[in-house]
């Protein structure tokens, strides 16, 4: 078990852990996620003992790891696979390793067997590929097979055999009952693969829960509504209905639109009312990159832009359509419309008192009391609905002023019915 | 402050167990490899195979040897060809080769830590070795006994060569105390001088600038000696004369500028308390820096 208590860390004025606390339980895949920049790397520093933090203590069953009697017995871990000696063959570097915590030398060639390099090991690792150079960090880490393994970025630059290696072996190693701590951006592996979740923004815990709960306390639930293609008039008209019962209207780029905070019985009685018909009404439920993008995007340090290609481009042939930007590029606020106070934090977290002072300050509620399916959300927060016009991404459609309470009372109860997709 | 605890249906049951023994044993997992308690001599072991596993190793040792042989031996012939050496010892011919050939000791040195931090290398030692100050040691010790063992053995071989090449050419024959300095106190200057370099390179972290670090350190005191002309300065001259590195190394075979700076084995010492004091100071930023 990794247990971290109010862990912070500074770089001159820079601060790139700020009071971080968490647990890291054995017998399951912990998922440690970030932006860029976020310090995961720098708190995998100060767990392995390689940072001191400048202050809070971050301990592995109970030891601050720099006096865990044999470390490397206890605790594997991959932290950077270019952290080898390139000179070195891939298993003197092994050997070199096993010594140091008097590992039997067969150990070596077991290890190089499990990750499947003996072919090469007597090759200097400088020539190595990143897939192979990840595998002798793995290699290194299992050497030891410690009680707790941590991982940063493990299936870096691995072929799909690879990966999907990486992602039994996590499991498998958890479920002898090992604690597993693995950071990564690839959302889908982390889906696959993690039981908990830990995610950090700018040195903060953002969140603390397994994968499902973070999902649906996150979603950006949403209806896709396609209207007859042939009449773009009844899109319109569909469109300003729905925002005057107060959802929120997103057109996609084929023409459907992505309709939230309604419940889809309530588009339904909509479009009947106003007329119009329906070629599409679909339930969508996002994925954990999804929920992470949304639950992250207040806190993302390097954000790209669309390359404007400013006074190089020709300009364009009258007539011409200029090209339809590809979905998400440059539309921070395209995976989700932000809760409704901008970039809040879902949980009752204490108010931040730490050094980024516009961080998530309100927060509607646990994700177990509140209710975190985000249809019901609008209705819940009718009464103080005054922020939600800054919350609106650009592209979105200003929504009528405030929910009307006859509106929105209906909306609460009729929730009910895409609860099965949160919990999915 | 994690506020938000959710119930963990993975592991229901090992938590409490958990805090219930707390420390070494881990519940859930324990591996079948007996962990045995380590010391400084894994980490000399591990270090061993660290040195003796780099191409650099062999080349800089190669080089060192090649040179002190190679100028040893010239040197050798060249003198034999004059004929005359009017009492001489013949042990001062080994002092050119040494003169160039140190830097390649330096420059293990140096690599031996420096590498390790140019290449990340030194997150996985200390990962894999928390205690920090068994891993200079261990580094130390390992350098230290291979740098001297290496310089011994050329040294010797060269002293030898060129006493029975110049036997019989009007060189007098050194004395035990002479053939002592001129091999055991020179390989132990030679092996101090790299494990300076080794600590210059601990706390440099960066294999460049430890090696000019070194290379000014053994040069610069001559170099601006020489060109101090002004007789005020010249109590500062005398003293970077006596004291610049080569000149010290020159005691060891009673080859000096002047005859009032060090003598005997006291350049060793010198070395040897400089050494200590680099120890110190590159112990303490071990222990305090992050890695």
């Amino acid at each position: 078990m990794i247990e971290a208590v109010g862990l912070t860390k500074r770089y001159g004025d820079k601060t790139a852990v700020y009071n971080l606390s968490f647990q890291v339980r054995p017998g399951a895949v912990t998922g440690f996620l970030g932006p860029n920049g976020s310090g995961k790397s720098t708190t995998m520093r100060m767990i392995l003992g390689l940072d001191n933090p400048t202050s809070g203590a971050v301990t592995i069953g109970g030891y601050p790891y720099r006096r865990l009697p044999n470390a490397p017995r206890q605790v594997g871990a991959l932290l950077d696979a270019k952290a080898v000696h390139g000179g070195r063959s891939a298993r003197s570097h092994l050997l070199s390793l096993a010594q140091l915590s008097g590992i039997p030398a067969r150990r070596v060639d077991e290890v190089l067997g499990v990750v499947g390099l003996q072919e090469v090991a007597k090759k200097r690792s400088k020539g190595f590929s990143l897939g192979m150079g990840q595998r002798l960090g793995i290699a290194a880490a299992l050497l030891g097979d410690p009680q707790v393994l941590l991982f940063d970025e493990p299936v870096n630059g691995l072929d799909p055999e690879g990966i999907l290696w990486v992602r039994n072996l996590m499991k498998a190693l958890a479920a002898e009952g090992r604690t597993v701590f693995v950071s990564s951006h690839l959302m889908s592996e982390m889906a696959l693969t993690a039981d908990h979740l830990i995610v950090i923004g700018r040195g903060q815990l953002l969140a603390d829960m397994s994968v499902t709960e973070f999902i649906s306390a996150n979603s950006a639930d949403f209806a896709r509504v396609r209207t007859p293609d042939t009449e773009p008039q009844l899109r319109e008209k569909l469109s300003s209905a729905l925002t005057e019962a107060g959802g929120h209207v997103l057109p996609e780029q084929d023409g459907a639109l992505r309709v939230t905070g309604l419940p889809l019985p309530r588009i339904s009685d909509l479009a009947h009312e106003a007329d119009v018909r329906l070629w599409e009404l679909s339930p969508h439920q996002a994925s954990l990159e999804e929920a992470y993008m949304r639950m992250t995007q207040g806190a993302v340090d390097y954000r790209s832009t669309i390359d404007q290609k400013a006074g190089l481009q020709q300009p364009l042939p009258p007539g011409a359509q200029p090209p339809m930007p590809v979905p998400g590029q440059g539309q921070p606020g395209w995976y989700a419309p932000p809760p409704p106070q901008q970039g809040g934090h879902p949980f009752a977290m204490p108010a931040p008192s730490g050094p980024y002072g516009g961080a998530p300050a309100g927060a509607y509620g646990a994700p177990g009391a509140g209710a975190p399916n985000p249809y019901a959300a609008p209705a819940a927060q009718a009464p103080q609905a005054s922020p939600v016009p800054q919350a609106q991404p650009p592209v979105a459609a200003p929504p009528a002023p405030a929910a009307a309470p006859s509106q929105s009372a209906p909306a609460a109860p009729a929730a009910d019915p895409t609860q099965p997709e949160d919990a999915r | 402050m994690s506020t938000h605890q959710p119930p963990m249906p993975q592991a229901p049951a090992a938590a409490p167990e958990w805090q219930a023994a707390p420390g070494g044993n881990h519940p859930g997992y324990s591996s079948p490899i007996p962990v045995v308690r380590t010391h400084l001599g894994h980490a000399l072991a591990s270090e061993w195979t660290k040195i003796k596993s780099v191409r650099s190793t062999m080349w800089t040792l190669g080089v060192f040897v090649l040179l002190v042989v190679g100028i040893g031996l010239l040197a050798g012939v060249a003198v034999r060809g004059s004929g005359d050496l009017s009492g001489q010892s013949p042990l001062t011919l080994g002092f050119f080769g040494l003169l160039i050939g140190m830097m390649c000791v330096i420059t293990l040195g140096v690599l031996t830590t420096a590498s390790e931090y140019g290449t990340g290398m030194i997150r996985t030692t200390m990962t894999a070795c928390p205690s920090r100050g068994r891993v200079l040691a261990a580094k130390s010790i390992v350098f230290f006994v291979l740098a001297f063992a290496v310089t011994l053995a050329v040294v010797s071989f060269v002293a030898m060569l060129q006493a029975s090449m110049l036997d019989g050419q009007g060189a007098k024959s050194p004395s035990t105390g002479e053939w002592l300095k001129a091999t055991l106190g020179i390989s132990l200057y030679i092996a101090l001088l790299g494990l300076l370099s080794l600590l210059v390179g601990s706390m440099i972290r960066h294999s460049a600038g430890a090696i000019t670090i070194m290379i000014g350190t053994v040069l610069a005191p001559l170099v601006i000696a020489l060109f101090m002309n002004a007789s005020s300065l010249e109590k500062v001259q005398t003293a970077l004369l006596e004291y610049s590195i080569p000149s010290q190394m020159g005691v060891f075979y009673d080859n000096t500028l002047s005859h009032s700076g060090p003598s005997g084995w006291d350049p060793l010492w010198i070395m040897l308390g400089v050494t200590a004091a680099a120890y110190a100071g590159a112990y303490a930023l071990l222990h305090s820096r992050d890695v």
